[in-house]
């Protein structure tokens, strides 16, 4: 039986070295920036890994397996909501791949196995372009473009920061 | 950004990305059927969406898949619309669509 088709394939190209786009997806100050939430595992083949809220509540809203992990280049984890972990049907898995290109990296992001027609699936589907979006902005200019923009008093990163990166 | 604007500014491209939007992972053939256009002409199309990163592929074996990456628009988006906005500009697109489809049942 041939592999099923991923759901989602995204691919964003971001103007920072891998190791810095990696670590863009463990360090908790920066998830905290653009995706609200920080993921918590020893990153070890086989390990749990939750997905945290970075509100004082601690939810946990999706949690996993560490299937597979090959600093900066590839993670493959297992991802569900925590009262479908069990459902082998309602696991769905996402696989981040690094690509050096040159000084920049071409991340992408595949999303297999959801559930057709469920919750989950709307929700990646709306989910994931805003978040790397948002990550290759934070990581290209040093701050997430989100509501809190508003309140920062400067405005040094132009409109034109990211025109080098065709 | 410029190559996003480019590759958007034709119509039967904007098509194509309505069909990977309907449908995901679908093969060049697949694109390609019910078009009123050469299977050379789609495949050209699809190479300036890739190139403009609106498509992203994947190989399963030896079929190329091609999916509709919104990555760059929501780059657009954000640049010049916001988090807040976009939601709000969400349910504006859904109130248009809704009163529009109310107008064609009713001139139907």
């Amino acid at each position: 039986m041939p592999e099923r088709a991923p759901d989602h394939v995204y691919v964003i190209y971001i103007a920072a070295r891998p190791d810095a786009v990696w670590n863009g997806l463990f360090d908790r100050d920066m998830t905290k920036a653009y995706w609200a939430h920080y993921n918590l595992s020893d990153w070890t083949p086989g390990s749990r890994w939750e997905h945290v809220r970075s509100d004082e509540s601690g939810t946990v809203d999706i949690l996993g397996t560490v299937e597979d992990i090959d600093p900066p280049r590839r993670l493959v984890i297992s991802w569900a909501f925590p009262h479908d972990a069990q459902d082998e049907a309602k696991v769905s898995r996402v696989t981040f791949e690094l690509t050096p290109l040159g000084p920049d990296a071409r991340l992408t992001v595949i999303h297999s196995d959801l559930e057709p027609g469920s919750d989950m699936e709307k929700g990646v589907s709306d989910g994931w372009p805003a978040v790397l979006s948002n990550l290759k902005t934070l990581l290209e200019t040093g701050r997430p473009l989100s509501s809190d923009k508003w309140t920062s008093d400067s405005d040094e990163a132009s409109p034109e920061s990211d025109a080098f990166k065709g | 950004m410029e190559s996003v604007f480019r590759a958007l500014a034709h119509d039967s491209r904007r098509q194509l990305l309505d069909r990977l939007y309907a449908r995901r992972g679908q093969t060049l053939g697949e694109l390609a059927t019910g078009l009123p256009v050469s299977r050379q002409a789609v495949a050209k199309h699809l190479a300036i969406l890739e190139t403009a990163n609106l498509v992203a592929t994947h190989w399963r074996g030896r079929e190329k898949l091609h999916y509709l990456n919104p990555v760059p628009i929501a780059d657009i988006v954000r640049r010049w619309v916001g988090k807040f906005e976009e939601t709000r500009l969400d349910a504006l697109a859904d109130f248009k669509e809704e009163i529009e489809n109310h107008k064609e049942i009713r001139h139907a």
